[in-house]
């Protein structure tokens, strides 16, 4: 026998959908030597020596021949230790200890412990749907990331402990049970932190309700210490609960970047990445190109704290996404688009030193508060719509009764959001009202003498006019009322968001 | 009304300032004798001489050779026009001056040219570091004195200039009087504000077309600011501001001059305190300028606004105890936020309080009727 050759089927991950890989191995005769081609990246050449130790530690043998293991289609990278069951199972083929000839079509994915263990690998999710669409009829997962690849139906999930079991199911001695799928958070209830921890701030209540409920992006400046941490991280208990499908496309997401929570998974994300982050970290990038911070806040929300600190560059990579829901990422020889629709939420010091210029102890150069404050009318701050001015609450606000809960603050949230989507349609909100269908707002006589007003004295710039026709409708939606009248034509131009002159 | 004319003589004395603006730069210092409106005073020749002597016979004779027709060609094409001294639109205040430029550029509203007279023209300058208490005011000043029918001018820099050009055009008209072409928008983030002024108002210079701004052309603008108004007000400056020029040149003048006080404590007012020491008219509200200028009670500024209900009322008087944000308005009155807002939001719309970019309230100087 010159040569043996065998295959075995997985995939490897490409931002966050898989793509399939075909594992050739060939066994044959010449001086001892094992060898991955195909563009592996580091974690995949070292497959060999894990391979080789974990077969030898399971009471396989490991052929003393020429082994080239071929990862097909050679133009495609393969990145992380995710091949590693496949290129075993292929290898253990071609010597002769394994026949899976008897089962059906399977994919394989796993990382090997060098005691023949198989340890979870990122992005199962995603693997198990590729399979599913490649037309396998069963997918062997590590046994950990069981109830992950249950959540795609439809295709059979096998979870492995150890690479012994390989050979158990070839023999037929062992028929595994499909693991049950992880729950998905599919109602919101209980979801994350409370907003009855968040005491006092009226103003700041209201402000999160209507960003909420129009899915309008907020801007939150005041003191450090104030809540402006803590009102952001509980917006996403008050945002409606996401639908299955959009669940299990949060939870792909989070599967892929290795995040995927059991306790949330499928919840409304809330990202808050520091503002040392890099353009490439926020919205993805690197070679080959990954998901970035707003397409892990994907239907959840995007919290940049200190909006100021941020690098201009930063910030400025951010609009496009912000506007289409997707992130568009080329390389030298990839691209990616990757979904980024999340709700922003930012929040900034009134001045540098953060006191605010009202408060005596304030010590910023006005110039220096003016050119602070200049950031917050950049090209980003041009896409928020909603202001928040907050203060110190005071101690007896800090020690008096817990405000509304999430519950019922979500419940006047929902009934907006479905008001909109009998208008808009389905899975629109009014901060994606287009300038067209801005105009067809219904106002009443108050609020369009006050919006001509306020427009008149030149208070409001024309971009600023639809803004605050969107906030109005927002506002009369969380209200019920059909048209928009004065009192919330008003409440929506004191929420918005000021330009500078 | 006719428009306004420019001889060629004086259109000629323009361009000679344009050509020696950089060695007008070396020798103009802060210095007495050699301050730019000083040397402005001097004739065509002893001003060449004076600042460029090895080229001196060299640019009076090129700028003697600009034919007539290129000279008012050059201004039509930047949209501008000429009034010179010997015209009867130039403005009167001017005459008084005697280094007054010989020729004004214009551009935007020529018929502004006869409002500008010291009786019915108030100055309004400051610091471009100005605080937010100093820019409200001067916002607040240029929009009630041009309500109540007087012209402000002030010179589009940073800060009070541009909040009082901004405040003004709220009302109706400002007139800019900048230290650069009449065509050049400087500062340049102040493009949108000096367009405006060109359609809404009147933008003057003594530069021609196309000259960049040089540092002495800055008290040189002022100057002419001191002239054309028979007030000027100082909003808020720090000791050694530029301001303060201006305030020296009209006091020269015999002009009135007038400051609103700052806090003792802060530098950012001390400029203006001092002129407050000095004898200066104390500026509170447009009602103090105008009864500085016209005689106590001959104008009285519109400066009462609608009738507010109490609630209203009670939340106006939450903001001047200092209650600056939605949220502590809500707080302090016990109102949901969504009423505070509306509340705040009807009187941001009926002018009792303005709202920061940050979110911050203040209460301007419009009075409730009745209170």
């Amino acid at each position: 026998m010159v040569s043996v050759l065998a295959t075995a089927q997985t995939f490897t991950l490409d931002g966050i959908s898989a793509r399939p890989v075909r594992v050739e191995v060939d066994v044959h005769r010449g001086l001892p030597a094992f060898s991955v081609v195909g563009l592996p990246d580091a974690a995949v050449r070292e497959a060999r020596e894990r391979v080789r130790a974990a077969l030898v530690n399971c009471g396989f043998e490991f052929p003393l021949r020429r082994i080239v293991a071929n990862l097909a289609p050679a133009s495609l990278r393969k990145a992380g230790p995710g091949m590693d069951l496949a290129i075993a199972a292929a290898l253990l083929t071609a010597s002769g200890q394994l026949d899976l000839g008897r089962l059906p079509k399977l994919a394989m994915v796993g990382e090997l412990a060098l005691d023949g263990s198989v340890r979870p690998v990122p992005g199962v999710l995603a693997i198990a749907e590729a399979a599913r669409e490649g037309g396998f009829e069963a997918i062997v997962v590590p046994a950990e990331n069981g109830p992950e690849a249950a959540l795609a139906d439809e295709v059979g999930v096998i979870g492995l402990d150890s690479v012994t079991q390989l050979s158990a199911l070839a023999a037929g001695d062992w028929s595994p049970q499909r693991p049950q799928p992880m729950p998905l958070r599919l109602s919101a209830a209980g979801d994350g932190p409370d907003l009855a921890d968040l005491r006092g701030q009226r103003h700041l209540r209201y402000a999160l309700e209507v960003a909420a409920g129009g899915g309008h992006s907020l801007l939150m400046v005041g003191p450090p210490g104030a809540g402006k941490s803590l009102a952001a991280s509980r917006l996403p208990s008050i945002l409606p609960p996401l639908a299955a499908p959009e669940a299990l496309e949060v939870a792909r997401i989070a599967s892929a970047c290795g995040r995927l929570d059991e306790e949330r998974a499928g919840g409304r994300p809330f990202r808050a990445p520091h503002h040392t982050v890099s353009p490439a970290g926020l919205v993805g990038g690197g070679n080959p190109p990954g998901p970035g911070e707003a397409t892990l806040a994907h239907r959840g929300v995007l919290f940049l704290d200190e909006l100021c600190e941020f690098r201009r560059d930063t910030l400025e990579a951010l609009r496009a996404p912000l506007e289409t829901g997707w992130v568009s990422i080329a390389r030298a020889g990839a691209w990616r688009r990757l979904p980024c629709l999340f709700m922003l939420v930012a929040a900034a010091n009134p001045c540098p030193c953060g006191r605010g210029e009202a408060d005596p102890e304030c010590s910023c150069a006005p110039l220096a508060v003016r050119r602070y404050q200049a950031r917050l009318s950049g090209a980003l701050a041009d896409r928020i719509d909603v202001l928040a001015a907050i203060r110190q609450p005071s101690a007896e606000e800090i020690g008096g009764p817990p405000g509304e809960p999430s519950a019922a603050v979500r419940e006047r949230v929902c009934a907006a959001r479905e008001r909109q989507e009998g208008r808009l349609g389905s899975g629109r909100c009014n901060a994606s009202m287009t300038p067209e269908e801005v105009r067809e707002c219904a106002l009443d006589v108050g609020a369009a003498s006050l919006l001509a007003d306020s427009y008149s004295r030149r208070r409001l710039s024309g971009r600023a006019h639809d803004r605050v026709l969107r906030l109005a409708q927002t506002v009369a939606d969380l209200a019920g009322s059909e048209t928009i009248g004065g009192e919330q034509m008003a409440q929506a131009l004191q929420l918005r968001r000021r330009d500078q002159e | 009304m006719s428009e306004p004319q420019a001889c060629p003589d004086c259109l000629r004395r323009s361009r000679l300032l344009a050509h020696l603006a950089p060695y007008i730069e070396k020798v103009a210092t802060g210095r007495v004798g050699s301050r730019s409106p000083e040397l402005l005073r001097l004739s065509s020749e002893d001003l060449a001489e004076g600042v460029a002597p090895k080229i001196a016979a060299q640019v009076l004779a090129q700028v003697e050779a600009v034919p007539e027709d290129r000279l008012l060609a050059d201004l039509s094409a930047a949209q501008c026009w000429g009034c010179c001294r010997h015209d009867r639109h130039f403005p009167v205040g001017l005459h008084d001056a005697a280094d007054a430029p010989w020729a004004l550029i214009g551009r935007g509203d020529p018929a502004l040219l006869d409002r500008l007279e010291p009786e019915g023209t108030v100055t309004v300058v400051g610091a471009r570091r100005a605080s937010t208490y100093g820019r409200e005011v001067a916002r607040e000043l240029g929009r009630e004195l041009t309500a109540a029918g007087l012209l402000v001018t002030s010179g589009l820099a940073f800060g009070i200039d541009a909040c009082a050009h901004r405040g003004a055009l709220e009302a109706g008209t400002t007139v800019a009087v900048l230290g650069c072409g009449a065509d050049v928008a400087y500062p340049a983030s102040h493009r949108s504000l000096w367009r405006r002024i060109c359609e809404q108002g009147l933008v003057l210079s003594e530069l021609p077309p196309g000259t960049g701004a040089w540092r002495w052309s800055f008290p040189a603008r002022n100057r002419i600011m001191a002239a054309l108004a028979g007030m000027t007000v100082v909003v808020e400056a720090a000791q050694r501001s530029g301001s303060l020029i201006t305030a020296d040149l009209a006091a020269d003048l015999g002009r009135d001059l007038g400051a609103v006080p700052g806090p003792v404590n802060s530098r950012a007012s001390a400029g203006t305190n001092d002129l407050l020491a000095g004898g200066a008219c104390l500026v509170r509200d447009a009602q103090d300028v105008l009864d500085a200028m016209l005689g106590p009670g001959v104008r009285k500024a519109e400066r009462t606004g609608s009738r507010l209900d109490p609630a209203l009322l009670e939340i106006l008087g939450a903001v001047e105890r200092g209650e600056d944000t939605c949220d502590a308005i809500a707080a302090g009155l016990d109102l949901g936020g969504a009423e505070a807002a509306s509340a705040l939001a009807t009187l941001e719309a009926l002018g009792y309080v303005t709202c920061s970019l940050v979110g911050v309230y203040s209460r301007t100087l419009l009075a409730v009727p009745g209170v």
